[in-house]
């Protein structure tokens, strides 16, 4: 059992935000996410049992959403926006580039477990393109150099904090378990808004 | 000239913006103590009186869904708040909540106490790991000041990668616990909604404006605007422009109003093309620079206001190869409950792969629109009706662009050229 | 319909005819009414409309506006003022059902030559109806692995799926088994199950009969035939009660599968899996197709039937003789058993009960059920359900689906007095009574009940004393109804049929003077035996007695009665005459074994425990085999008690001239429930029933069937298992004087003092491994 006494606790407490159980799915596959790195066999069925659920209703849902991972990803995981605006603005040329230097394929792991690589749909950052995400925190306006210079720091222990983000880029695991509504006590670092954001506040002030 | 007009986005510059301290500082959380000590139902009217509409698209007036919510019912009701932002170009939910989620979370009390919910669900997408920290610290501390917890509770609901759930009836088989596609209406959600129980689903700035209502008044607000489409909104702009960003101005200003604002098109190049409100809305091109953005000028105009998501493209952008990335998108994020949408987009996507490559003839556009007249109106939702917007609205303003590629048998463009790193090009 | 509300008509004109249909119906439906096909695939008349296929897309307008697109005249109920331009009418509906038609197809492969499907395919016959000849897709389709076993008995197909969804919305809504559901997204999507829990559901054949293409095929039937080769012919179902329409397909004299029928009132168009798939016994290689006689060596050797015959006669009238009929006998069968033992042995000592079985049932047969005229439809229109000695699921599995309908549809209340709680009755959301197993007497009377309310009882409520006479009070004092659900399909035709020892047919006691002379007018005969019969306990007693020397044995399995060491052995003593479709314990042991008709191979009607006739032509024709009326009749005559039914007609018309008993019916005597054990530390008391699927002789070589069956358990409360040490998996020994089981435990809800098993599954044979099945204290040990 790969749970702990305070894991199922947690679990528990996840279900009883909702007014009916089956709501606390999305949450629990991001729970176990966060404990296992992707959604294994023993979590689905783990899920299905708090829930009085089969497990095929589970595997149902979890095979729905891109988020959910079969297999293992990296430490780090490491999306590019290759829909059209940001693929336009460099987002191709980007996933081209950390590709071959990666060496992995779309949904690869490097070989240290550290990285692995997606291509990813439009992620509500579009003033920023070309946007690459890291464990789902924004690094903006990205060039091929520097995205490989991220993945790099990365590999080597220290990545480098995300422009719109935490202090430090937390894991793949942890960044699991916020999505699981669970409060890393970080919402107070980084900025609260990058230039882009602050454009037309900022021409207004100067009276446009 | 249109002015800007940040009431969304005001304070978004203070560095502890998404506080509460910052908040309440400027007067956070007193529309809701205004608005709770009205009766809902006038709540309801002040809203409808503003002449707010919805902000995720479609434009549905807000108090009007409200007033849709039977009363007296006995019955659970719920509101639920889209923050699934996933339509590509857009982004302005995403940084409104990363600058001030305390906003949200006091449009929802107010909405909550209209149509009598006690429960208010934030489905945020589950790609933006610091958004949710900070709508989840919000709600924290919104429990801890006793603006949550005594009549309103928020739940925070974080999904997990699908378009899809951005459409209403999707988002809340998505919140009960189910694979994310659309059901069938009738019943619509303020009759049978979240749990079978009478629900209004928002967008995030429909019910972040709320506040601001209440506090100013629907005179106010109203009297900003066009005719029918009343207030402020963000105006999102990316892409080949000198200054990307955000922009919060009276409905009704026009392209060329906010192209000037963020520095024109980038040096050295020209606009080729534009979508007015996201990837599904039909694009526009150059000769649509002086539309008035709300949402009878764009419709008249042959697309619609969307999101006000505007992605601008300059002449190094091939359009073919621009539609086939959406279109690959809209592939990738049919749920596939129905055929014309799981299909459809799977068989656009070979046909624009091919042009793209130039293989292919001029049937074969013949082919490509025919195809999307079998698959728009024709799909469960409007997934698939936004899928082959670009495609048509391309063949109707790129036909030659087509025909030119397809003559080249091969692409025209320089993708490196299109890049945000590409090399400054001299002149204008 | 004459009590039923006047239902709201409403008139739409539909390609420019008027066609008035109740409110609420969809516009594809109402097309229908006028003969209008609309193409459809997602669409089923049982499901929850859900408009995924998009092919049934028409025109509408409603007082003059129309809506801007075609819409999915699936899921839209008819309006007043609504106009509909179908694709016979509108160019657009055609283009649009054209268009979803093309797109169905780009990946659907062409490979309907070697299809289960071709020749009866929805996909393949619309789309040369509403197709457009020619597609115009000219890449790759797409590639899944050829097909999956998500059963052992139902395989996938992903590439010729059209995810349709009618699969997983019948698990899901219909039998609440959502072991299949859609996986993965887009185009993508596909049909699974989770890759560990195969698709165990008791319904799962529904889903391979109501695949629009051939996605699902059964195992059984794979590659068997062509559907243009089969001969069908409607029948009925002869594994259960609950009477369901069948249809059988057969080739050149074999049935090669057996459907659903249709019919709203009893299964509308849905039947379990053992009724689908279990039918091979009749082709069995060893069914017995002449007459045998034991010689004087002491073998079985073939006979002539008139040699046969003569044997048997002889035999059974220079004995005290008394009638065994099994409950599979058909109404007609069991009218002529009952008829033989009053007119040519001279007896009452008749049981169709062969099984556990009690005088109190008897009684309260006589008393509450003979002639009684529940249905379905009131299962429909109840307040409340009340199970009582019966588990829907396993025991009469259309009656699950009917009360499942009415849970899921209008929240319909059910409990269920019992030791256990059933995977069948937390599905159906059901209020568990846990009652210690022989106690639910007093547990019943204190259930609160209306006129509105059903008490649903199983046979199985014999085997609790005190439990049939608490239902029977129950239902005085509320005035709720009762209906008897036997597991067996001829058990409520017996009955009728007086095929007991208390009553003659048509609910006539045998007691009553009156009600014998009735009969025997019928019979023409002068009189008829007036001491009341012996039940089937009783006249095995009587065997070894002496009282009795001769037994006629028609479907009878001796080791599903209480003793079955005591009737194997009455078996060896008497002159036994036998009547089976194939070698048995009894043909074993008889003097004389006459082959007979399988259900296929002959005509007849069983009574479902509504008391509907489910009447049925042979499938199979060509067989040598006669029915079991027509060698009774044969004995008969050879007897010089002729019985003047020769053929199944015959019986069906003097059966017809029963009439209604309107005479006084037997009244219950009430039983008192036995004391509470009082047991010790290693000791339970056994409750058990017979799973659906299990060791049953009709499902004999049926291997793809028992790969569904479930899992044989031993069940424990969580209570016993914290004192015993036990978790799930742990192996109990389960024993009584007789003998032993052992099985994995399981940990569940049940009461403490019981410990639940399969009664007759691989491994959990009780009767023959513990002699006995309920109420009984045994002795359990983790080993």
């Amino acid at each position: 059992m790969a749970y702990s006494s305070e894991d199922l606790a947690t679990m528990d407490s996840i279900i009883k935000r909702y007014p009916r159980s089956r709501s606390a799915i999305m949450p629990l596959l991001h729970f176990v996410q966060s404990r296992i790195g992707y959604v294994n066999g023993e979590g689905i069925e783990l899920i299905a049992k708090l829930l009085t659920l089969e497990s095929a209703e589970v595997s149902a849902v979890a095979t729905f959403y891109t988020q959910y991972k079969r297999s293992p990803v990296g430490e780090y995981h490491v999306g590019v926006c290759t829909n059209t605006l940001c693929a336009v603005m460099g987002g191709d040329a980007i996933f081209a580039g950390l590709k071959e230097h990666l060496g992995v394929e779309n949904n690869g792991v490097t070989a240290d477990g550290k990285v692995s690589l997606e291509h990813i749909e439009c992620n509500a950052a579009c003033d920023y393109a070309p946007v690459v995400m890291a464990n789902w925190e924004f690094y903006d306006n990205q060039s091929v150099a520097s995205s490989k210079e991220l993945v790099d720091s990365m590999r080597s222990g220290n990545p480098k904090p995300p422009t719109r983000g935490p202090n430090i880029l937390v894991t793949w695991k942890e960044a699991s378990a916020v999505l699981a509504g669970i409060n890393d006590g970080k919402a107070n670092e980084g900025v609260q808004a990058g230039e882009p954001t602050l454009l037309g506040l900022k021409l207004w002030k100067e009276g446009k | 000239m249109t002015k800007l007009v940040p009431v969304l986005s005001e304070h978004w510059d203070e560095k502890d913006s998404f506080t509460i301290q910052a908040y309440t500082r400027h007067g956070g959380y007193k529309a809701a103590e205004k608005a709770l000590a009205m009766d809902p139902d006038a709540v309801i009217q002040l809203v409808k009186d503003s002449g707010l509409r919805g902000r995720g698209g479609a434009g549905f007036p807000t108090g009007m869904k409200w007033g849709f919510i039977p009363q007296g019912d006995n019955k659970e009701h719920y509101l639920v708040v889209n923050a699934d932002e996933s339509e590509p170009g857009t982004c302005k939910d995403t940084p409104l909540l990363m600058a001030n989620p305390h906003v949200l979370i006091e449009g929802c009390i107010i909405a909550a106490h209209a149509i009598r919910a006690k429960y208010a669900f934030i489905y945020i997408r589950g790609e933006v790991t610091h958004v949710v920290r900070r709508v989840n610290q919000a709600i924290e501390d919104a429990y801890k000041a006793g603006h949550l917890g005594k009549g309103v509770e928020i739940i925070l609901h974080v999904g997990a990668g699908a378009y899809i759930c951005g459409e209403e009836t999707a988002l809340l088989d998505s919140l009960e616990g189910f694979r994310g596609q659309p059901r069938l209406r009738p019943p619509f959600p303020a009759i049978a909604g979240l749990y079978a129980m009478p629900t209004v689903v928002n967008n995030v700035e429909s019910i972040a404006s709320v506040p601001a209502i209440v506090l100013n008044g629907a005179q106010w607000y109203q009297s900003m605007g066009t005719e029918k489409s009343k207030g402020t909104t963000l105006y999102s702009l990316s892409g080949h422009v000198k200054n990307p960003g955000q922009f919060e101005a009276p409905l009704g200003i026009t392209l060329r109003e906010l192209l000037e604002l963020a520095g024109g098109i980038r040096q050295g190049h020209r606009l080729k093309f534009w979508t007015p409100g996201g990837s599904s809305t039909p694009i526009f091109t150059d000769a649509h620079l002086d539309i008035p953005l709300d949402y009878e000028g764009v419709a008249e105009a042959g697309s619609m206001l969307g999101t006000k998501a505007l992605q601008i493209f300059d002449e190094t952008t091939s359009i073919i190869r621009a539609v086939l990335r959406w279109t690959e998108f809209y592939k990738h994020e049919s749920c596939g409950k129905c055929t014309p949408c799981r299909e459809g987009t799977w068989w656009l996507v070979q046909i624009l792969r091919d042009l793209d490559a130039g293989v292919g003839t001029e049937e074969d556009l013949n082919k490509l629109l025919d195809i999307c007249d079998n698959i728009a109106g024709r799909s469960f939702c409007a997934l698939a009706d936004g899928a082959v917007a670009p495609i048509i609205s391309s063949l109707q303003y790129f036909r030659q662009e087509y025909l030119d590629q397809l003559a080249n048998k091969g692409s025209l463009f320089d993708p490196m050229e299109s890049t945000l790193f590409a090399p400054a090009k001299a002149g204008a | 319909m004459t009590t039923a509300a006047a239902v709201e008509m409403i008139t739409v004109v539909i390609d420019g005819f008027e066609v008035s249909v109740a409110k609420g119906t969809l516009i594809i439906r109402a097309a229908e009414q006028l003969g209008i096909q609309i193409p459809r695939f997602c669409d089923h008349p049982l499901l929850d409309p859900v408009g995924a296929c998009r092919q049934c897309l028409v025109d509408i307008e409603i007082n003059g506006r129309a809506f801007p697109k075609p819409q999915a005249s699936c899921t839209i109920p008819v309006e007043p003022g609504m106009i509909v331009k179908t694709q016979l009418t509108s160019a657009v509906a055609d283009k649009a059902q054209k268009g979803v038609m093309e797109l169905l197809l780009i990946n659907h492969p062409l490979d309907c030559p070697v299809c289960d499907k071709g020749g009866e395919c929805p996909l393949q016959n619309q789309a040369m109806s509403n197709g457009q000849g020619q597609s115009r897709y000219e890449g790759v389709k797409r590639r899944f692995e050829k097909p999956i076993n998500i059963s052992s008995q139902v395989l996938l197909d992903r590439e010729r799926c059209i995810l349709c969804a009618r699969c997983t919305r019948f698990s899901d809504e219909i039998a609440s088994d959502p072991f299949i559901t859609l996986n993965e997204r887009g185009a993508l999507q596909q049909v699974g199950i989770y890759e560990k829990v195969p698709f165990k559901s008791y319904f799962s054949g529904n889903t391979v009969q109501i695949c629009p293409v051939g996605a699902l095929t059964g195992a059984s039937y794979r590659f068997r035939a062509r559907p243009f080769d089969l001969v069908s012919t409607p029948s009925a179902c002869e594994h259960c009660a609950s009477g369901c329409d069948m249809r059988t397909d057969v080739r050149r004299g074999k049935t090669l599968r057996r459907l659903a029928g249709d019919d709203a009132s009893v299964n509308e168009e849905w039947n379990c899996d053992k009724g689908r798939w279990a039918f091979k016994y009749v082709t069995a290689p060893d069914r017995l197709t002449h007459p045998l006689v034991r010689n004087e060596a002491g073998d079985l050797v073939e006979a002539s039937w008139p040699q046969a015959l003569a044997v048997a006669a002889k035999g059974l009238k220079e004995h005290a003789s008394a009638v065994l009929v099994g409950g599979r006998a058909t109404y007609e069968d069991a009218y002529g058993y009952s008829k033989f033992a009053r007119v040519a042995l001279g007896t009452n000592d008749i049981d169709f009960r062969s099984r556990l079985s009690s005088d109190e049932e008897r009684e309260f047969l006589a008393s509450c059920v003979v002639g009684s005229t529940t249905t379905y439809r009131d299962i429909d229109l109840a307040d409340r359900i009340l199970l009582v000695g019966f588990e829907p699921e396993e025991e009469s599995p259309i009656v699950f689906l009917r009360l499942n309908k009415n849970v899921r549809k209008r929240g319909l209340k059910i409990a269920a007095v019992a030791s256990k709680l059933s995977i069948g009755v937390e599905k159906l959301k059901g209020e568990f009574i846990k009652v210690a197993p022989g106690q639910e007497a007093a547990t019943i009377a204190a259930v609160s009940l209306t006129a509105k309310s059903i008490i649903l009882v199983g046979e199985r409520a014999s085997e609790s004393a005190g439990a049939l006479s608490a239902v029977s009070a129950l239902a005085d004092s509320t005035g709720a109804k009762i209906a008897w659900i036997p597991r067996r399909a001829g058990e409520r035709g017996a009955l009728e049929a007086g095929a007991i020892g208390n009553l003659l047919p048509g609910g006539r006691p045998v007691a009553d003077a009156a009600a014998r002379v009735d009969i025997a007018t019928l019979w023409s005969t002068s009189s008829l035996p007036s001491i009341m019969g012996r039940s089937s306990d009783e006249i095995i007693a009587a065997v070894h007695s002496g009282a009795i020397g001769a037994l006629i044995v028609g479907g009878v399995d001796p080791l599903d009665g209480a003793n079955s060491a005591s009737a194997l052995a009455a078996l060896e003593k008497a002159f036994v005459v036998a009547l089976e479709i194939a070698p048995s314990e009894v043909t074993m042991r008889a003097d004389v074994v006459l082959p007979v008709a399988a259900v296929t191979e002959k005509s007849g009607s069983f009574l479902n425990w509504e008391g509907r006739a489910r009447s049925f032509e042979a499938a199979v024709h060509g067989s040598l085999n006669r029915s079991d009326l027509r060698i009774l009749s044969m004995i008969a005559q050879e007897m010089g008690s002729p019985l003047n039914l020769g053929t199944v007609t015959a019986a069906a018309q003097e059966i017809s001239k029963l009439g209604v008993w309107e005479g006084v019916r037997v009244s219950m005597v009430p039983v008192s429930p036995e004391k509470i054990a009082t047991l010790t530390g290693d000791q339970f008391i056994l409750n058990s029933w017979r799973r659906l699927l299990d060791c049953g002789t009709l499902q004999k070589g049926e291997e793809n069937l028992a790969g569904t069956a479930r899992a044989t358990i031993a069940v424990i409360s969580p209570n016993r298992a914290q004192s015993m040490g036990v978790a799930d998996g742990d192996l109990l020994k389960i024993s009584t004087t007789v003998g032993s089981v052992t099985l994995p435990a399981l940990v569940e809800d049940i009461h403490d003092d019981a410990i639940w098993a399969p009664r007759n599954s691989t491994g959990s044979q009780l009767l023959v491994n513990l002699g006995v099945a309920h109420g009984a204290v045994v002795t359990v040990v983790k080993i």
